[in-house]
């Protein structure tokens, strides 16, 4: 809002090199095959060297993709507040930093869906239940329909800039919210009963090949989470662009309409 | 030129100028009343039970406060939309804090009149009735949650206010946010009255949730409202 | 004409203004001086709605460069919305109040005290039987008329009006000029966007045109 051309300014390089290639770059090419690499190892490790649980049996297997996937997709909510904070408090206000925070909770909440999803499969066979109104559950159930909203708020229309501040301010909003969720859920599932569900990743005695997987998926959805961020924040850099690229057709256009010179109403009308 | 005035007073102007729309249309009077009556009668058709009912009674009156927030949320701002009058206000520079703080103050008053209309309906429908001793802790909560319900109610309202789909984006953004204050609200009214075998002092907790959750909203909301309705 | 040596009320210098993605203003430079009654003159989609919600701080500044009341109009539009009046399409009244419950309601956002909101009313031609009429009841007239009622009591100093005379009678349309040229007697700037173009023309000091998003002098009228 502050710089008129921030749209423009936040544009460092050049639209050349991006309309050749796409959003890959050296560095995101890198990453990916880091990616794929630590993926197999997962793939390797969780399937295959890593033991069966002596309680959880086979589904313990589920965990190397459900912990991971919650953990990292923490990491995004917590970049997209940073960014959204940047962005309103910080002086230089760059677009950049919104379509971090954008991109950055896009990820997450997929990433959401995935940890609820494979959860549910998890506690279908340990619990027999797909589901359990734990306190941890219910939060990231929450979690997840709050950052819907912040992602639909993006989606308001409107210039760059009003995009990165509205949602800068919903993005910081969630920040306040989800505390305060996480709170009210945790006194209601004390005060009422107490936790039946034993708790995943509290590892009573966690074998360590299986702590050693757990760590593989870790870094492999990290790495999966920075892949994909790169590309996505510059696929979103890319669709700004081009709606400024049509501004300048448009300017164009628009200028060369008045170039005729203006055509009068008919003279006397005029005092 | 008079010294301008406070946002405090701007805001009791908003306010007033709210409730008295409303004392002329009777819009919720009228429509949004009779609305959450009827939802605590269908409650009743949906689960059949007087045993159950009542065991559910504070869930329900606050589950009908919920869907006549977002009711009540929509005409705060059809009434500002309808002339223009919400542009008008940033065209003439009303501080947008007292705008907010007017007009969750205006919803708020609404929201209480019709919370002691749902009780009452509650007690003749569904048999329900408020020891002594717990009628200072329900006070308490009715207040404090009906403040947070407004914060986050106009918040959400301001934003989607002239959206296009506005009528379904208020809903997502505002259920989740107040789930706070339904399970904290039902809890301390259930302590209040009794229900399955709670007693008062269960309820403090959850007051003290509900009170925070208000001043934190109002104060995030208030700060928060300006840049939202801007372009 | 204003002699006054103050900076002028608007200076535009080459102001672009997009409306989803469309730039309405493309390139717009004018200056506007104290007490003028400036008539903006093109066609629809000229972008005389946006020049107007500009110069209101409504719609941002995409590029160029622009001063209203000598305040940034990139960075301080909140200083400048307070000073400015805008009367669009909507007239920016509460349907369900009185004319009277209206403009006490804006003039005490700034403010105003009874004796100013009263004779905002009288001066507007809406007291009497009108104060106490819920503006719901009114005809497009009496509600401009109300809403400008509601521009005095906030000391609007620019006014800015789109198309003010559409939809109403002659005895209306004359009682609008009336209202504008003592606004501007009063020390208030006015600027109107208008196709009535005999009754603007002979309201207004200085006509311009607005075409494709620019403003050329009016042909036929030497540059000031």
């Amino acid at each position: 809002m502050t710089s008129t051309d921030s749209a423009l300014a936040a544009t460092p390089a050049s639209p050349d090199e991006s309309s050749r290639h796409g959003t890959g770059t050296k560095a995101t090419r890198v990453l990916g095959v880091a990616t794929i690499v630590s993926m197999g190892w997962l793939l390797v490790f969780g399937l295959g060297f890593s033991p069966a649980d002596r309680d959880q049996e086979e589904a313990v297997r589920i965990l190397y993709v459900h912990v991971p996937t919650i953990w990292v997709a923490y990491l995004g909510f917590a970049v997209t507040a940073l960014c959204s904070g940047i962005y309103l408090f910080g002086k230089k206000k760059s677009l950049q930093l919104d379509r971090i925070a954008g991109a950055s909770a896009e990820i997450a909440v997929a990433f959401v869906a995935v940890t609820l999803a494979v959860g549910a499969m998890w506690g279908r066979i340990t619990w027999g239940v797909y589901w359990q109104w734990d306190a941890r559950l219910t939060t990231t159930a929450l979690l997840f329909v709050t950052y819907i909203g912040y992602l639909a708020v993006r989606r308001l229309g409107g210039s760059h800039e009003q995009r990165a501040k509205r949602s800068a301010v919903i993005g910081l909003i969630a920040v306040l919210e989800v505390p305060l969720v996480h709170w009210s859920v945790r006194l209601w599932r004390s005060l009422h009963q107490e936790a039946t569900v034993l708790n995943p990743d509290d590892g009573v005695q966690i074998d360590g090949l299986m702590l050693f997987s757990l760590f593989v998926g870790v870094i492999a959805f990290t790495l999966l989470y920075a892949w994909l961020l790169l590309h996505r924040s510059r696929g979103m850099w890319m669709e700004d662009v081009l709606d400024d690229r049509g501004l300048d057709d448009a300017l164009a256009a628009r200028r060369a309409e008045a170039g005729g010179r203006p055509s009068p109403e008919p003279a006397g009308e005029t005092s | 030129m008079n010294s301008a005035p406070t946002t405090w007073r701007i805001a009791r102007l908003v306010a007033a100028k709210d409730l008295r729309v409303e004392w002329h249309s009777r819009i919720a009077t009228n429509q949004v009343l009779p609305f959450a009556a009827v939802t605590m009668v269908i409650f009743a058709f949906a689960l059949d039970s007087d045993a159950v009912l009542q065991r559910v009674a504070p869930g329900l009156v606050w589950l009908a406060t919920l869907f006549s927030v977002l009711v009540l949320v929509q005409r705060a701002f059809a009434v500002e939309a309808e002339d223009g009058a919400l542009e008008a206000t940033r065209v003439a520079g009303v501080d947008p804090r007292a705008i907010y703080l007017g007009k969750a103050l205006a919803l708020g008053l609404q929201l209480f009149v019709l919370e002691i209309v749902l009780l009452v309906a509650a007690v003749v429908l569904y048999a329900q009735s408020v020891p002594l001793e717990g009628a200072l802790l329900l006070t308490a909560t009715l207040i404090s949650a009906t403040c947070g319900l407004a914060a986050v109610g106009i918040l959400y309202g301001g934003l989607t206010a002239g959206q296009s789909g506005r009528e379904t984006l208020l809903p997502l953004l505002t259920l989740p946010a107040v789930a706070p204050v339904l399970i904290g609200a039902t809890r301390a009214t259930e302590a209040a009255r009794g229900t399955a075998g709670a007693v008062v002092s269960d309820g403090w907790p959850w007051l003290g949730l509900l009170a925070v959750f208000a001043v934190a909203f109002g104060v995030g909301g208030a700060l928060a409202f300006g840049p939202l309705i801007d372009e | 004409m204003d002699t006054e040596s103050r900076s002028p009320v608007v200076r535009l210098d080459d102001a672009v203004a997009v409306l989803g993605g469309f730039p309405a203003l493309a390139g717009a430079s004018i200056e506007i001086d104290h007490g003028e009654i400036l008539l903006l003159r093109g066609p629809n989609g000229a972008g005389k709605t946006t020049l107007l919600r500009l110069c209101a701080g409504l719609v941002p500044l995409a590029r160029g460069a622009g001063e209203v009341l000598g305040h940034d109009l990139s960075t301080e539009r909140e200083s400048i919305r307070q000073r400015v009046g805008l009367l669009g399409h909507h007239n920016g009244l509460y349907l369900d109040l009185t004319v009277g419950e209206n403009v006490r309601f804006w003039g005490s956002t700034v403010g105003a005290d009874d004796r100013e909101i009263a004779g905002a009313i009288e001066r507007m031609g809406v007291g009497d039987r009108l104060v106490d009429v819920t503006v719901r009841r009114l005809s497009a007239g009496q509600r401009r008329r109300t809403a400008l009622a509601c521009l005095v009591a906030r000391r609007a100093e620019l006014w800015l009006l789109d198309e003010p005379h559409a939809g109403l009678d002659a005895t209306a349309r004359d009682d609008i000029d009336a209202i504008l040229r003592a606004a501007a007697r009063a020390g208030a700037t006015v600027v109107v966007a208008s196709h009535e173009l005999e009754r603007a023309g002979a309201l207004a000091t200085r006509t311009v045109d607005v075409v494709a998003g620019q403003i050329n002098p009016a042909a036929g009228e030497a540059t000031p």
